[in-house]
């Protein structure tokens, strides 16, 4: 073991002083030998190392980024030395059922994990060439993701929520459910915590625990109250690990990052203080690609079996769908999950919203030979009637209910049946496709069968509930009313 | 005492990210291409002040110390081009993705060197011109048969002229195996099939043309309404979700044009896996051959090196421009623009530029003109018509079109698919918006569409009305509901609905719909407004809309777009005769009805 750390140890040269100390950045004059983003410790007056890295290197001057925070550190006595190589995580298949710092330190009184093999946590991109593309359903039993927006294997779709919404329990349930259809492999977790409360990490560890996942749970804890440039690595190391399970172990791997708008936050913090020129809000200019490296580290590779499907979960601020931090993460991700506050204050649950949800990966993994023939249309029919159920609930604010044509009033009967049955469910209610897809017709079948124009006729034989009473007076005035 | 900068040679002073300032580079030229350590990163030129350069390094520079040799090659970026392009995919410095893996596996690991085509590959040359031949630059000396779609032209470089002396007998050679030996004035030079050329700089051309012929890419939407015409350039801005890739991918698949050029710049690595994975077992509709025998894939992933990102657009266009000069149409795809104006800024606050409008440098527009400008049709160095057509994808924050990258872009295309976000949460696709688009090459292409059907540009103008007036009455109903309006009224609310149903939205999915030939397009919009203009007559009649509504024919228009083959255009004439049919007896129903109160 300290064999394997003891030539990097020796390797550091160390220097006394720096010229300037600024929010998290500290500047070393005169190094020699030093590379861009190399791995340095700053010795604080107390004699503990502090991590950080070189964010601009040239012959007289070294800037680095001290993730552990500069409170107390002096320019006069602190001390720098350069480990020689990039930051690196030991990665081994051990690690699963412990808890690390957001720096990938053990953070539960267990040892350091054994291994010799220690990873660049910046990792390298993925050859496009050499990607499996994601195909595979994954059943999360929730209604509103499975028939609408399904997830599959190896796809990275993020949680768009604001604060006070319920996206950790959410986000608890999809991983107590999550599952292949045919298949019985359980998901390996990876949980990177980055800047949140820790009764919210308390939480998740409680989920893990009761759902007796906790065993195959790696958790990465950068809390609150940990320095906020820690967080800048946190996601890194836990995707480096999650790396090394997916493909080297052949594990499917769930990775779950919250909040990536904390993450964003350190970010700008450190820009700030080197002085960049700030893009939209005072985000860096390379906020986009920063993002990118960290949620394109996800998907299949051509042979080899394992996968990592990534959630990230983040919180718009003001529950502003344009701020920059959910804007350009819904141009990395392949779609996205809406939380919507209205819904919300209705008491429905899970309160993802119909609309502006997405899953892009959705159309490859539904349908004939995935779930069920009859899926990607019956989503399809199911966004169209629910975006026109909108276009009515505002006519209707507007001229009054009472007013509505009758086929508008059914409108907003299949609104009700929808959020209130479809998308609203218990918070341990696991729904087979099945079931969801039924649900769905049920739905559906509230409106009058003309007005399903994305259905074939077959289909609709198939799956379209014929009501004997009041269903065909309903239907002959309909065609009247309509527009 | 010795020379120490001498001896030393140029070497790093500083590494900042993807910035590189390096000592010793008195003789660098602009734009030169460089190798940084002993890795050998590949980086550009991009400024110089006196003895010291700037480099942007397409590379990861981790690890990299001030110090670092680096290595002039004394030639600007450029590309090879040459037989073997066509059904590769490229990262943005055209390294070949299939190579790198061969080399490093699934992960693309820095300093990898792999030749963009392969050199020991033999292809079969088939000479064109003869020993003793006059040619000029971009004659065609030869041909390789490069896919079952391309016929590859051996062109003499745009910087040679002279008489052969010698061109070798039809047989198989590699690509640097000379096949011509050409008498220039300055000396005897050998030709090979291989040629190099640096990207940022647009490949000469005699003239340009006016645009006269439509890209057919059998989406309604774009054809009908609002079409490009080859050799045109046209923006697709939308917010995240709108559809901008899928519409990309659509047209990708279903242009009509000879050589499809696909850059994915700065986006998801599986849309590029999908694309690579789709193409070679999609049929072209109208070879009937696999679509990846007629494209190239540039793909730089928002993950893979931003400045290598800046210039795969650059690469790709210039891919474009060789394959023009063949007499080819060729189309570019460029998905996203955003991310690559993006990698402009990235860079420029990089190298401390003072920035312009949200922090992209002043000279955005200058590069988007640019780029844009590379596209044109026009008449080759050889004498023949060909085009590049350029579509941009464009990616504004949050969905807003006054933010400067499609503010500028605007400026320099003439044809603007704007993508709607409220369309696409209702799964309309594609999610063009028929109010906020326009084309201004749909003059320029109308004598192409009446050649076939005469009342193209009638039918055409009479749904873009409908479409607006529906626009307008939405307003009243939003106010007041629909029933207050009279039956002329509440039929044009219905014909939109059925002309956003049954013609506008377009499945990429089913068979019969996700191309439509331009024959079927006319046909199913002349349908659509046949009922349109009877329904008027049975209302001015007094016929009352419940009725026009009701009759059977109407959910057949609705799904005839998908019901019906290209190949089926007739079963489109045998519906639109039951329309007549039927309103005809309407009419006479009604007639006998009001008759008898008489």
């Amino acid at each position: 073991m300290n064999d394997l750390f003891s030539d990097i140890e020796d390797k550091g040269l160390e220097y006394v002083g720096a010229s300037r100390i600024e929010g998290p950045l500290v500047v070393v004059d005169r190094v020699r030998d030093v590379g861009y983003d190399e791995t340095v410790e700053i010795i604080d007056p107390s004699g503990n190392p502090r991590l950080g890295r070189v964010l601009d290197v040239s012959g007289k001057q070294a800037v680095i980024q001290v993730l552990e925070g500069t409170t107390g550190l002096a320019t006069r006595t602190l001390r720098a030395r350069f480990l020689g190589e990039s930051f690196r995580l030991p990665v081994s298949r051990q690690m699963l059922g412990r808890v690390f710092d957001g720096l990938g330190r053990p953070a539960d009184g267990g040892p350091p994990p054994l291994s010799a093999d220690r990873r660049d946590v910046n990792g390298m991109p993925i050859n496009p060439f050499a990607r499996r593309y994601p195909r595979e359903f994954i059943q999360t039993g929730l209604s509103a993701i499975d028939g609408m927006n399904a997830l599959v294997r190896g796809q990275k779709l993020p949680v768009f929520s604001g604060n006070g919404l319920p996206h950790d329990r959410v986000s608890a349930q999809i991983i107590r459910q999550a599952r292949l259809l045919e298949e019985q492999v359980e998901f390996s977790i990876v949980f990177a915590a980055m800047g949140i409360k820790h009764d919210v990490a308390e939480f998740f560890i409680r989920n893990f625990r009761e759902s007796g996942a906790l065993a195959r749970a790696v958790m990465f804890f950068s809390l609150a109250d940990a320095p906020s440039v820690e967080r800048l690595l946190t996601p890194r190391v836990a995707l480096t690990l999650a790396e090394h399970l997916a493909f080297d172990c052949g594990q499917h791997v769930l990775v779950l990052l919250t909040d990536m708008t904390n993450y964003c936050e350190s970010l700008r913090e450190v820009g700030t203080a080197r002085g960049e020129i700030p893009g939209r809000k005072g985000y860096p200019g390379y906020l986009y690609s920063d993002l990118a490296s960290l949620y394109e580290r996800a998907g299949r590779i051509e042979g080899s079996p394992g996968s990592i499907t990534q959630m990230a979960i983040l919180t718009m601020p003001a529950d502003d769908i344009s701020h920059p931090v959910p804007d350009l993460t819904g141009y990395i991700t392949e779609g996205q999950i809406v939380l919507d506050r209205d819904l919300f204050q209705r008491g429905i649950y899970p309160p993802i919203a119909g609309l502006p949800s997405l899953s892009r990966l959705m159309k490859d993994g539904v349908g004939k030979g995935f779930t069920r023939e009859d899926h990607p249309i019956l989503a399809s029919q199911l966004f169209a009637c629910y975006a026109y159920v909108k276009r009515v609930r505002g006519l209707a604010d507007v001229i009054g209910e009472e007013e509505l044509s009758l086929l508008d009033k059914q409108y907003l009967k299949f609104g009700e049946a929808f959020e209130g049955n479809f998308l609203n469910q218990g918070e341990y209610e696991n729904r087979s496709i099945e079931t969801t897809l039924e649900m769905g017709w049920d739905a559906l079948s509230v409106l009058p069968r003309e007005e399903l124009h994305r259905v074939s006729d077959e289909l609709l034989r198939r799956h379209y509930r014929s009501k004997p009473k009041a269903g065909v007076q309903d239907q002959s005035c309909a065609a009247t009313q309509k527009v | 005492m010795i020379d120490v900068t001498e001896s030393a040679g140029p070497v790093a002073t500083r590494i900042s990210g993807p910035i590189i300032t390096a000592s010793g580079m008195g003789d660098a030229q602009m734009y030169e291409v460089v190798q940084v350590g002993e890795l050998g990163l590949v980086g550009e030129v991009v400024r110089i002040i006196g003895d010291l350069a700037t480099i942007q390094v397409y590379e990861d520079t981790t690890m990299i110390k001030p110090g670092a040799k680096i290595l002039c090659t004394g030639a600007p970026l450029s590309v090879s081009l040459g037989p073997g392009l066509v059904g590769n995919i490229y990262d943005g410095i055209q390294r070949p993705l299939p190579g790198i893996e061969a080399k490093s596996g699934a992960w693309i690991r820095r300093g990898e060197k792999v030749d963009a085509l392969d050199n020991a590959r033999r292809w079969t040359f088939e000479p064109l011109a003869a020993g003793g031949d006059t040619v000029g630059p971009g004659q065609v000396i030869g041909q390789v048969a490069e896919t079952p779609l391309v016929t590859h032209k051996i062109m003499v470089p745009p910087d040679m002229s002279g008489t052969i002396r010698s061109i070798v007998e039809k047989g198989d050679y590699t690509l640097l195996d000379p096949v011509a030996v050409i008498e220039t004035p300055a000396g005897a030079k050998e030709m090979t099939m291989l040629q190099r050329w640096p990207v940022r700089q647009p490949r000469p051309i005699r003239e340009r043309l006016r645009i006269a012929d439509p890209l057919i890419t059998g989406q309604r939407i774009i054809d009908t309404f609002f079409p490009l015409g080859k050799g045109g350039a046209a923006a697709i801005p939308g917010g995240f979700g709108t559809g901008k890739t899928i519409t990309q991918h659509q047209l990708a698949k279903w242009s009509d044009a000879e050589i499809i050029v696909f850059i994915g710049c700065g986006e998801r690595g599986n849309e590029m896996t999908e694309v690579l994975r789709e193409f070679p077992e999609l049929e072209d509709p109208r070879s009937g051959r696999p679509l990846m025998e007629r494209t190239i894939l540039i793909a730089n992933t928002s993950n893979m090196p931003v400045a290598a990102r800046e210039v795969s657009i650059y690469t790709g266009i210039t891919l474009a421009e060789y394959y023009r000069d063949m007499g080819l149409s060729v189309a570019v795809f460029a998905d996203s623009t955003s991310r690559w104006a993006e990698a402009l800024r990235e860079l420029a606050a990089r190298l401390e530029e003072m920035p312009a409008e949200e922090g992209f440098p002043a000279s955005l527009p200058t590069r988007l003109a640019q780029f844009y400008e590379r596209g044109g049709a026009v008449t080759t160095l050889a004498g023949e018509r060909a085009s590049v057509s350029i579509v941009g994808a464009v990616s504004p924050p949050g969905g807003d079109f006054s933010e400067p990258v499609t503010q500028h872009t605007r400026r320099f295309i003439r044809c603007f698919w704007a993508l709607d976000t409220e369309l696409a949460n209702a799964r309309h696709y594609p999610s063009i918006h028929w109010l906020h688009s326009y084309s201004e090459y749909a003059e320029d292409v109308k004598g192409w569409w009446e050649a076939g059907s005469p009342d193209w540009e009638e039918l055409r103008t009479e749904a873009l009305t409908l479409l607006q007036r529906e626009d307008r009455l939405q307003q009243i109903v939003k106010l007041v509901g629909p029933d207050v309006l009279p039956d002329s009224q509440r039929l044009i609310l219905f014909i939109a609905e059925i002309l956003k149903d049954g013609f506008l939205a377009q499945s990429a999915f089913d068979e019969n719909d996700m191309y439509c030939s331009p024959e079927k397009q006319v046909a199913l919009l002349r349908l659509i407004l046949s009922l349109y203009r009877r329904g008027r007559d049975l209302i001015q009649l007094g016929v009352p809309l419940a009725k026009i509504r009701g009759m059977d024919c109407v959910a057949d228009v609705l799904r005839a777009k998908a019901a019906f083959g290209n190949k089926e255009l007739y079963k489109v004439g045998e519906l639109a005769k039951r329309l007549g049919d039927e309103t005809h007896e309407l009419e006479q129903q009604h007639v006998k009805g009001t008759s008898c109160y008489e």
